[in-house]
């Protein structure tokens, strides 16, 4: 039986990177959706990010007009937004930056909104800008699933408390809370 | 409440200007074209579609705003710098066997990309015999590029990606720094020829050994990808290489049976 979510999105920045790869390893290696990760990094910079998310989930950064794959951990990729097609394909973007970043995760959620509206979960981690905080808006009112890292347990409070501003009906999380209303309500 | 267009006004939108001005969105991916004219309505203070219509056909000027505004006008020099370390080692000196070199920079924007090359092909000692191609479908960009002026703030990026690329030489040597802007030296910008050129309704106009459209193709949708991969391989010589994205894949488009791959990561293909 098809859960209650097509796609989970899952953004962070700064202080992110560790709680991130603490809820990977948590996660199923077999997860039923795509999960697709944005976080705000370097732009010129040669990085082996996915290989640093996990040691042992397979994360690839897409191509354009890749088709997003069920059970597939998906890293945007640097120095493009990652926005979705209704068609389910990626597509990426090389116009300005949005909240000082490409990717942004703002692009991304808000194009999941379109696409997956109340089938969506997306997640946003800790960061120090408000990122995100829009884009989760969107999701929470296409009818999808909107969480935040509590803020109380993020290195970096702005991006989780930016969207508890904005958004309503967003629910707070720890990471742990977070791992479990994963494997257990989706 | 979030703002949308109906699938019926995109099309309304399309067809206007299309008859109205020529230029043909038809075969753009609509998910990100509807997101910059929506962008753009709130920047001109057009609030409704409705309006937008209207106006699009009594008001020539709000047209040229909006190409502006809905065309991706981003661009860096050395973006990618391992692409173009791959041009210097691999590309180029297959180049040189050539007595006459002709490249074209498709979808050049205001003309960073076109600069790198330049500067590569002075440091291989090809440039002298180079003639660069630089079109873009946007007549502001193209007045711009001709300019040869760049924001200094960005240099820092640049000298670093300049770096990263492979590149030796002092990176100022290339240009002249004046209050907030540098000026790209005359002696680089003189074997550049910028012209208007549009890739869905424009065709072949001369024959290249490489072209370099970078970017561009991430906002064709997959018909319009092929017409532009058939339109290129019309253009190169025999065995002329193309150069896409690093993000950007044939493989998705029929027509790259007629490609062969030369470097997968760096996306570099060569007419077969």
């Amino acid at each position: 039986m098809k859960g209650a979510y097509d796609i989970i999105t899952i953004g962070g920045s700064a202080g992110s990177l560790s709680v991130l790869t603490g809820l990977l390893d948590a996660l199923p290696d077999n997860m039923s959706m795509p999960v697709v990760i944005v976080l705000h990094r370097l732009r010129n910079v040669e990085s082996e990010m996915g290989r640093l998310l996990s040691a042992t989930k397979d994360i690839r950064e897409p191509e354009d007009k890749e088709p997003v794959k069920d059970h597939h951990f998906y890293l945007a990729p640097q120095n493009y937004h990652l926005m979705i097609e209704a068609d389910k394909t990626f597509m990426l973007d090389y116009s300005e930056l949005v909240n000082y970043s490409r990717p942004a995760i703002d692009m991304t959620f808000s194009s999941v909104a379109d696409v997956y509206g109340n089938r969506a979960l997306c997640i946003l981690l800790s960061g120090a800008n408000k990122d995100g905080a829009e884009g989760l808006c969107e999701v929470i009112a296409a009818g999808g699933t909107g969480i935040v890292q509590d803020p109380h347990t993020a290195a970096f409070e702005v991006m989780p408390q930016s969207a508890i501003d904005l958004c309503r009906d967003v629910k707070v999380l720890t990471i742990e809370e977070i791992i479990k209303f994963i494997i257990f309500e989706t | 409440m979030k703002e949308d267009i109906s699938a019926v006004d995109f099309l309304d939108i399309i067809n206007i200007v299309k008859l109205q001005y020529g230029y043909d969105f038809t075969g753009y991916v609509q998910a990100s074209l509807k997101r910059r004219i929506l962008r753009f309505m709130s920047r001109a203070n057009i609030s409704t579609v409705f309006d937008l219509k209207h106006r699009l056909v009594n008001d020539s000027e709000l047209f040229t705003r909006m190409v502006q505004y809905i065309t991706v006008n981003v661009t860096e020099m050395f973006r990618d710098p391992r692409f173009y370390r791959t041009l210097r080692e691999e590309v180029l000196p297959k180049l040189a066997a050539y007595p006459n070199i002709k490249i074209w920079h498709a979808g050049c924007s205001t003309g960073e990309e076109v600069f790198s090359m330049a500067i590569l092909l002075q440091e291989a000692g090809l440039l002298s015999r180079t003639k660069l191609y630089a079109s873009d479908l946007n007549p502001m960009n193209l007045e711009r590029a001709a300019t040869g002026i760049i924001p200094l703030d960005n240099m820092k990026d640049y000298t670093y990606n300049y770096i990263q690329s492979g590149g030796l030489a002092d990176f100022s040597n290339y240009y002249t720094a004046r209050y907030d802007n540098v000026l790209i030296k005359k002696e680089l910008r003189k074997h550049i020829n910028f012209f208007q050129h549009n890739l869905v309704t424009d065709t072949v106009f001369n024959e290249f050994q490489l072209i370099c459209c970078r970017n561009v193709f991430i906002y064709f949708n997959r018909e319009l990808q092929n017409h532009v991969l058939q339109l290129f391989h019309d253009s190169l010589s025999p065995r002329g290489y193309l150069a896409m994205g690093i993000r950007e894949s044939m493989r998705f488009a029929d027509i790259h049976k007629q490609y062969e791959t030369v470097h997968g990561q760096e996306k570099i293909y060569r007419r077969k």
